[in-house]
């Protein structure tokens, strides 16, 4: 639900990353966080366990420069990706304007790929959204293991609706601003229909 | 799920109703967050603070006693407070929409601020029940062939934002 304040002349929206846990969600934002100017970031919050596991969420606000006359501020939020954290991942898909799914690419983790693909669909069902319909990019990450299955295989099983898919190691940054930057289009081409 | 705008009007006055709560209540900072996490509105000594992350972590907050609340059969807890050794937070519920939150420390106290959110929450449903009107309104209004101020959003436009 892209939040359009008039009075400051801003847009804010909000963008979820998504994935099954170990993913590299977290690092996704970490890497945007590190490479992004002062003055276009807050304060990136991470809400972790002691072993920095996500417990909760980690946030990032970013503004990414004006549009028509509009700064336009996106949020990101990344979800906890263990299987029993569903109840937190339900309550931050609140409100959400695109969603990022990150693959892990290993084949070792392609069950749990699928499964926390199955849970984001059914997720935003919940919240009266549609995968089908939301801004949504796909982002094979952990190219660079050796135990990585071939991108057009996982591309196969995981694709979803053509959606933009980009191949990714996120702590070296390898196509994680192109990720970011395809959902961020498809968000704001979405207010152009409204 | 429709989008939430604020227009300068409402939100000069919702800044007057809490202009005035903090300073009745005798507060330090008052703000008001929707439920996703972003800031409509605050007044005090915002110098010293990271409205952006208090306004996302409020909200979490929230989902998260609501969900809570929920699970034991509640339908939501509308008032949580949580008391520090110098300051203290007081977060409502208004309108089942938006969040109240209140700073205040010890020149102030919980009763008197209870007492004055009471008041300041009627204020602000009353707004926000006048924002939903009006975006419903504009929104009739765009099907009769009113612009959008982003449906000339182009594709340079996005482009242009992620230019190095």
């Amino acid at each position: 639900m892209t939040f359009i304040n008039y009075a400051a002349r801003e847009i804010n929206c909000k963008i979820v990353y998504y994935g099954p846990g170990l993913c590299g969600k977290t690092t996704n934002l970490q890497y945007i966080y590190d490479r992004t100017n002062p003055s276009a970031k807050g304060k990136l919050i991470s809400l972790a366990t002691e072993t920095d596991r996500t417990l909760f969420f980690d946030f990032l606000p970013l503004d990414l420069g004006t549009v028509r006359g509009f700064k336009t501020r996106f949020h990101l939020y990344t979800v906890p990706g263990q299987v029993f954290y569903d109840a937190s991942r339900k309550l931050i898909l609140k409100g959400v304007d695109g969603v990022v799914f990150v693959a892990d690419s290993q084949d070792a983790r392609m069950d749990a790929n699928v499964e926390s693909l199955q849970n984001l669909e059914k997720n935003l069902k919940e919240h009266g959204f549609d995968l089908t319909t939301i801004p949504y990019v796909l982002q094979l990450n952990k190219r660079d293991l050796p135990t990585a299955l071939p991108a057009d295989e996982l591309y196969r099983q995981l694709n979803y609706k053509g959606e933009p898919t980009f191949e990714a190691t996120a702590p070296t940054g390898v196509g994680v601003f192109d990720t970011l930057k395809a959902v961020a289009k498809q968000v704001l081409m979405e207010l152009r229909k409204k | 799920m429709s989008d939430f705008v604020l227009f300068d009007e409402e939100f000069q006055q919702i800044k007057e109703v809490i202009g005035r709560l903090k300073m009745d209540a005798q507060a330090k900072v008052v703000f008001i967050v929707d439920k996703n996490g972003q800031q409509i509105a605050a007044q005090g000594d915002l110098e010293s603070l990271d409205t952006t992350s208090l306004a996302s972590l409020t909200a979490g907050n929230v989902a998260a006693t609501d969900g809570l609340a929920k699970l034991i059969g509640e339908k939501e807890f509308p008032v949580l407070f949580h008391e520090g050794e110098r300051d203290n937070v007081y977060i409502s519920i208004v309108g089942q929409r938006v969040i109240l939150v209140v700073i205040f420390d010890e020149r102030s106290s919980l009763g008197l601020v209870r007492l004055r959110v009471r008041k300041a929450t009627q204020d602000l449903e009353r707004i926000f029940d006048a924002i939903q009107k009006k975006v419903e309104e504009e929104k009739e209004r765009r099907h009769e062939g009113i612009d959008s101020p982003f449906a000339e959003i182009t594709d340079d436009d996005i482009d242009s934002l992620f230019r190095e």
